[in-house]
């Protein structure tokens, strides 16, 4: 039973962090058809960011500002960082390749997250990065939590929950109640018909591109704070995002949400009953069998086509 | 279409073309002039002419260097030919994006490793190992495609990435199998046969440098490979594929098998990867986990993107642009050579289109002379830097090298060459111009500061910009010929 539990809050951090990486995905793949390859990797940065950010702040040994404010800043600003970095990367490596054949901004995008993992290795080396969480506070961020039973929860994994949680939150929110949202949705939809309409497209894909790279550098950062993070993850990261976003539902956001806890529970579990080498082989078969029983995920709308 | 050269077409278009396609290609040649008749001359060289003509070149090579690394940078330049040969099946033929494509090659690397080593003692002939691998390559690659034939390319995509990350856990942790050692684990396979015939071994390495056994072998299969596709290509199934990449809902409606279609260029592009892994396993000696990952396939799609997706003396030249640019960018100095080449190149093929780029040369030279000189005489640390290899004189006097790089200067330079180059392809006229001359001194500053000191990483990056820049610029490669939309 404790096994289960402590399996169970795994699960849940894991999760919710290729929740918010799935979004990303599913986002973008709603309004451009476009498989981001290059997502993976803007993770990466994020997560590279926010350990900057811990660095220029004084390390987890001294911070110069209180703990709250300090995981804050390292979150925001790698929110921003990968905002601008998805902007830039739809502008000039995915923008001109529009009207191309589909194949063309999949290769593109391969080339971008080639390009980003390599020149993140050139400027900051292939050391892994650790943020030494567990020396802020006197380890109060491992400690402090609550006891299920006899299985410990710490506050360090119900900040990452939690937080992943508030964003999706937000996200639903903006998607469905706002305008922006709704222009979104419109363009998803059908893109042509949403410009006839009156939607400016490019600021739509733009804006899906920050809202996108924003939860995955959000997702480095908090995907960091417990495992330490390389200029490589990139690669691995991205593609259990987007079996997330494809076990989901590619295009829909709960779908992507869903996904991403599905395939946390399923690395989870695997690792802690069957064998920890043998867990990509489990979300393999998990992703086959979606793919030849229902290719459009769990949440997604079957794919209609129109000739 | 991709590869039909234009001489066919004077007695009409080929099967499967449309007149305006065909005569689409006439008018975009038009040759006239001497040039004009000479490229026209050169366009009637058939195929086999060109192949006779490459085989018989390459075999020379030996004579000229008698030096193991260019010998063994040869065979693995054919290697590439032959992977590249393979991808050209999937991607340019059949236009399904196959991620998992070096998996395949690894496949045939540990199969051969399995069934001709002392892991298991297994010593099988090679000429039986060699045709049981390519049919297990062809099966497995059938079996991937099994799941993803009736999704589009992106799911394609995805299972097939997936499956290159399921080769590496599976070849990784492959040291314990259920008990078993199958693999090797990350210690991977060694002590791996030679080919052999009866009690003849092929040897590796003849007096201590690299033999010339496997170049030919190489070659030979790359001519037979080469061969067997372009008649596989020249076939019903051949222009089936190309059809069906072109217009899956028409070809499907014309009576085209197109699951079918796709399942076979996926297993054809398996086997060729499988045979050219065998090859690989044969020569090394040894097969490793991580030899078969993201680096190779995307050096793999470089050549095959670059060279031109559908066109297989494309694909080859790719591989042959590639894979020495790729060893010549290890060595700085002469990565400083390339790297002032293809400066000066690019300038050169530019300025034929507008007089002003080599007045922007002329300004970038003054310009870095004028900044050499003006640090230098303000701190002279700032231009102490050495300089070895190929151009090092001339850049002792131009580029800005400090002996020691301040830690902030390599991201924000590095950074600022990337801000500053995507701004110049936002803005148009004297403006671009002007933004040229630092920015082509920043990229030279960078590469001889920043790149030069980490080849490992910056000939990737050199990959990565060349595979971005490709789409962008011109989607059709070197050799490709542009497709022709028909709306």
């Amino acid at each position: 039973m404790d096994t289960f539990l402590q399996l169970t809050v795994d699960a849940l951090t894991l999760g919710s962090v290729y929740a918010l990486i799935a979004l990303g995905y599913t986002l973008v793949y709603g309004v451009l058809k476009l498989l981001n390859f290059a997502h993976g990797d803007v993770f990466m940065v994020g997560s590279f960011i926010g350990f900057g950010v811990l660095q220029l702040l004084g390390g987890t040994s001294k911070p110069v500002v209180p703990v709250w404010l300090l995981l804050v800043l390292m979150v925001l600003a790698a929110m921003v960082g990968c905002a601008v970095l998805g902007v830039v990367i739809e502008r000039f490596a995915y923008r001109p390749l529009r009207d191309a054949p589909r194949i063309a901004p999949l290769i593109s995008a391969l080339g971008v997250s080639f390009f980003l993992a390599n020149s993140m290795q050139l400027l900051f080396g292939a050391t892994p990065r650790n943020y030494n969480i567990f020396d802020l506070a006197n380890a109060s961020l491992y400690t402090n939590g609550f006891n299920i039973g006899n299985v410990h929860v710490a506050l360090l994994r119900i900040i990452t929950v939690v937080s992943a949680f508030v964003l999706m939150v937000l996200l639903w929110l903006l998607v469905n109640r706002t305008r922006t949202g709704k222009a979104m949705r419109a363009t998803s939809y059908d893109r042509e018909a949403a410009a006839m309409m009156g939607i400016d497209i490019d600021k739509v894909i733009v804006f899906t591109f920050v809202l996108g790279s924003a939860l995955a550098g959000a997702g480095g950062v908090l995907q960091s704070l417990r495992v330490p993070t390389t200029v490589a993850i990139g690669f691995v990261v991205g593609l259990k995002g987007f079996t997330a976003a494809v076990i989901g539902g590619i295009g829909s956001i709960p779908g992507a949400m869903a996904g991403g806890l599905i395939l946390g529970f399923a690395e989870s579990f695997s690792q802690g009953y069957i064998s920890t080498k043998w867990s990509d082989l489990i979300v393999f078969s998990i992703l086959i069998a979606f793919m030849i029983f229902r290719p459009q995920g769990l949440l997604g709308r079957a794919d209609i086509r129109k000739v | 279409m991709t590869d039909s050269t234009p001489h066919g077409m004077h007695e009409g278009p080929a099967v499967g073309q449309d007149e305006w396609v065909a005569r689409h290609a006439e008018r975009r040649i038009m040759p006239s002039g001497p040039l004009g008749t000479i490229e026209d001359r050169i366009r009637r060289v058939p195929w086999w002419a060109w192949l006779i003509l490459f085989l018989a070149a390459a075999s020379t090579l030996p004579a000229f260097s008698s030096s193991g690394y260019v010998r063994y940078v040869a065979f693995s330049t054919v290697l590439y030919m032959l992977l590249a040969l393979g991808l050209n099946v999937v991607v340019g033929w059949g236009g399904l994006l196959d991620l998992g494509f070096v998996a395949f090659y690894g496949i045939g690397a540990y199969a051969y490793a399995i069934l001709d080593s002392d892991k298991f003692g297994i010593h099988l002939p090679t000429l039986v190992s060699l045709p049981l691998i390519v049919v297990v390559g062809a099966i497995v690659g059938f079996l991937l495609g099994l799941p993803s034939r009736r999704l589009t390319g992106d799911y394609l995509a995805i299972v097939t990435l997936f499956f290159l990350q399921l080769f590496q856990t599976i070849t990784t942790n492959g040291d314990d199998a259920f008990g078993h050692n199958v693999t090797g684990g990350p210690n991977g396979i060694l002590r791996i046969d030679p080919f052999h015939l009866g009690k003849h071994d092929l040897v590796v390495q003849h007096q201590g440098i690299f033999a010339v056994s496997y170049f030919y072998v190489a070659l030979a299969f790359f001519a037979v490979v080469f061969v067997a596709l372009r008649f596989v290509n020249q076939s019903r199934t051949g222009r089936a594929w190309r059809s069906q990449r072109e217009d899956p809902l028409a070809a499907e409606a014309m009576g085209m098998p197109v699951n079918w279609l796709k399942l076979m260029s996926f297993s054809f592009g398996a086997a060729v990867a499988a045979l050219t892994g065998t090859l690989f396993a044969a020569q090394a000696a040894s097969v490793f986990p991580l030899t078969f990952y993201f680096v190779l396939l995307i050096i793999v799609y470089t050549m095959v993107i670059l060279g031109g997706s559908g066109s297989q003396a494309g694909v080859v030249a790719g591989a042959l642009i590639v894979s020495p640019l790729l060893e010549l960018l290890r060595d700085p100095g002469k990565s400083r050579v390339i790297f002032f080449v293809g400066l000066v190149g690019g300038l050169l093929l530019m300025s034929r289109r507008s007089r002003a780029l080599g007045m922007v040369a002329i300004a970038t030279l003054a310009f870095g002379f004028a900044v050499h000189e003006t640090l230098g005489a303000i701190d002279k640390s700032w231009i102490a830097g050495e300089h070895q290899g190929g151009f090092a004189g001339v850049t002792d006097h131009w580029v800005v090298a400090p002996a020691h790089l301040a830690r902030w200067i390599a991201p924000t330079s590095y950074i600022g060459l990337i801000a500053v180059v995507l701004l110049v392809t936002l803005v148009r006229g004297r403006t671009r111009l002007v933004l040229l001359v630092p920015t082509l001194y920043l990229a030279a500053f960078v590469w001889e500061n920043v790149m030069l000191a980490k080849p490992e990483p910056a000939r990737y990056i050199v990959l990565g910009v060349i595979l971005i820049a490709l789409m962008i610029l011109r989607p059709n490669g070197l050799l490709g010929e542009r497709r022709v939309e028909i709306v």
